[in-house]
């Protein structure tokens, strides 16, 4: 198994404060007094539509856009006191289009930065077999080809090889799943929170889909005009307690729905167990929303579920759901009714 | 024509191989000793230039109007500078050169995806070695056609560089042309005109070469 990613630094706090973009010849600023408090392996999505300057706020971080006002510090260090190129060797960077070097190979891709960084030649070479493990790409057959060799998703993962490759405490990722099919992005976004489970780094993750918010980040920040900060919280406590219309907006439909994806089977109070008819049934790991797909193919009647082992441990039917939602609701819904 | 041409032909070519193959190789020389200047200069405008629209449109029309200047008129004006000979001959034949070079640098740096330099820059590479390492490698196919493109063009007008004592095998054309009705006139002007078309496919099927070996096989289509 590919796990084994030598040391990885843990991520860094990041604290803007009051951070303003206004480009020149333009009334108002792009984004307006930004704060925000990033705590070091964090995994935070800034969702908005575009135009919102939400790439912009990003793209401060490592200067590839630079403040008008305000500070920025990582682990403390003021970043607009460093050199530009030194900082960005610290930052990983991810972006859409993804911005493989065409003429280089997978392997040369991926040593860029420790190349730049005076890394010798066999540490160079262990660490890009391990990243194309890491993102599973099978080294001897990628390590020597050429970008336009490889799809999409695997040219993706190379990307985020890449931007891993010096092992940098803060990784900035610009929409990097939204070119790629479906099938290819939910892949993608799982290896990836797989990765980020095992390296915790200090993520700051600019996606328009609330979806891929709600299933990525540790906390969500939507953001409306001039990178206004609208909310930000967890998703679950987003998905139950919108702060205002906007955020609903955002939200969307089928928020019930979306909750339930993140609730695991097991926080449900299970039912007696049942006898498994037929294939239908869920294993304790997936999540409640999976347990409803499944009692919508069974009709209704209570489905059974099992552990890792195949066991059947219990049963879940749609009151029990309904519960596990309801108990997240009621505490402010009650806090609500009698409030003094 | 008849068979008697083609004998004085055949004892022409032996009696004054060693003449042709100097102009040959001097025609050949002084093209490529323009070529490489014009390469540095050119790529080097356009590396000012690419990606600032005014100072960019400048230098191409600049260089286009450069380019309709008639070569006999630019090699004349140039001797009151610089004499004659190999010196005229080379500014001269360098000027000409720039403007595909400039022209395609300008389009070849162009073509670079912004992400690519963005994802260069992102990564801590600055400017410098962003141009060197991904910019300039990655336009240099059509760099190099703009080069090869060059080459062409100069091989037609070093022959008239001749008019300015400059060497090379339009030395032959003209000797040639100014003695038509001499025995060995037509002679002279075909060997020069062949020579010039030869060289130049020649060179032409060097680039092929140097293009193969110098792109990177990721950018091959």
């Amino acid at each position: 198994m590919p796990e084994s990613l030598s040391r990885p630094a843990a991520g860094a706090r990041i604290v803007l404060k009051d951070v303003t973009k206004t480009y020149p010849g333009q009334a108002g600023p792009a984004v307006d007094s930004f704060s925000m408090d990033i705590a070091p392996g964090e995994l935070i999505m800034f969702v908005g539509p575009s135009g919102c300057g939400k790439t912009t706020t990003m793209k401060m971080i490592n200067r590839i856009i630079e403040p008008t006002s305000g500070s920025i510090t990582i682990d403390g260090e003021d970043i607009l006191s460093l050199n530009p190129n030194e900082l960005r060797r610290r930052i990983g960077y991810v972006i859409q289009q993804i911005g493989l070097f065409p003429h280089m190979s997978i392997a040369e891709n991926i040593s860029a930065v420790p190349r730049l960084l005076g890394w010798d030649r066999n540490k160079i070479q262990a660490r890009v077999e391990e990243l194309l493990s890491v993102v599973e790409l099978d080294p001897r057959t990628y390590a020597s080809r050429y970008p336009r060799q490889l799809s999409g998703g695997q040219q993706q993962r190379v990307g985020v090889a890449r931007a891993l490759a010096a092992d940098p405490p803060v990784m900035l990722m610009d929409e990097p799943f939204g070119a790629t099919d479906p099938i290819t992005r939910e892949k993608l976004q799982s290896e990836f929170l797989r990765l980020q489970e095992k390296l915790s780094k200090t993520i700051v993750f600019v996606t328009h889909d609330f979806d891929e918010a709600v299933r990525l980040g540790d906390r969500i920040a939507v953001l409306s005009e001039r990178s206004q900060i609208e909310q930000f919280d967890t998703p679950a406590n987003i998905l139950a307690n919108p702060a205002n219309d906007y955020v609903s907006q955002f939200v969307g439909h089928g928020a019930a729905l979306k909750r339930l994806g993140l609730i695991p089977v097991h926080q449900a109070a299970l039912g007696p167990n049942v006898a498994v008819r037929g294939a239908i049934e869920v294993n304790v790991n997936d999540s409640l929303r999976d347990a409803l797909d499944s009692l919508v193919l069974s009709g209704g009647t209570p489905v059974a579920v099992v552990n890792d082992q195949g066991r059947v441990v219990g049963s879940i039917d749609i009151e029990k759901i309904s519960a596990v939602l309801g108990a997240e609701i009621l505490p402010p819904a009650l806090a609500g009714g009698v409030r003094p | 024509m008849n068979d008697s041409f083609f004998s004085d032909f055949g004892t022409f070519l032996t009696k004054r191989s060693a003449d042709i193959a100097e102009s040959a190789t001097q025609h050949l020389v002084v093209v490529l000793v323009s070529l490489l200047i014009a390469t540095v200069v050119g790529v080097g405008i356009g590396v000012l230039v690419w990606d600032k629209p005014i100072s960019r449109s400048v230098a191409i029309a600049g260089a286009g109007v450069g380019l309709t200047i008639p070569s006999m008129a630019l090699l004349a004006l140039l001797i009151p500078v610089l004499g004659l000979g190999w010196t005229p001959t080379i500014v001269g034949l360098a000027f000409y050169a720039l403007l595909p070079i400039i022209r395609n640098t300008v389009v070849g740096l162009r073509e670079v995806p912004p992400a690519v330099s963005e994802s260069a820059l992102g990564m801590g590479m600055g400017r410098v070695r962003t141009l060197f390492r991904v910019q300039l490698p990655m336009a240099w196919p059509v760099v190099l056609t703009g080069v090869r493109v060059s080459a062409q063009l100069s091989m037609g007008i070093a022959a008239i560089a001749a008019y300015v004592g400059g060497p090379g095998l339009g030395e032959m054309i003209f000797k040639g042309l100014s003695s038509l009705g001499s025995k060995n006139a037509l002679n002279f002007a075909i060997v020069g005109t062949v020579g010039v078309i030869v060289l130049a496919l020649l060179l032409d099927g060097a680039f092929v070469l140097i293009r193969r070996l110098t792109t990177s096989r990721g950018l091959r289509a």
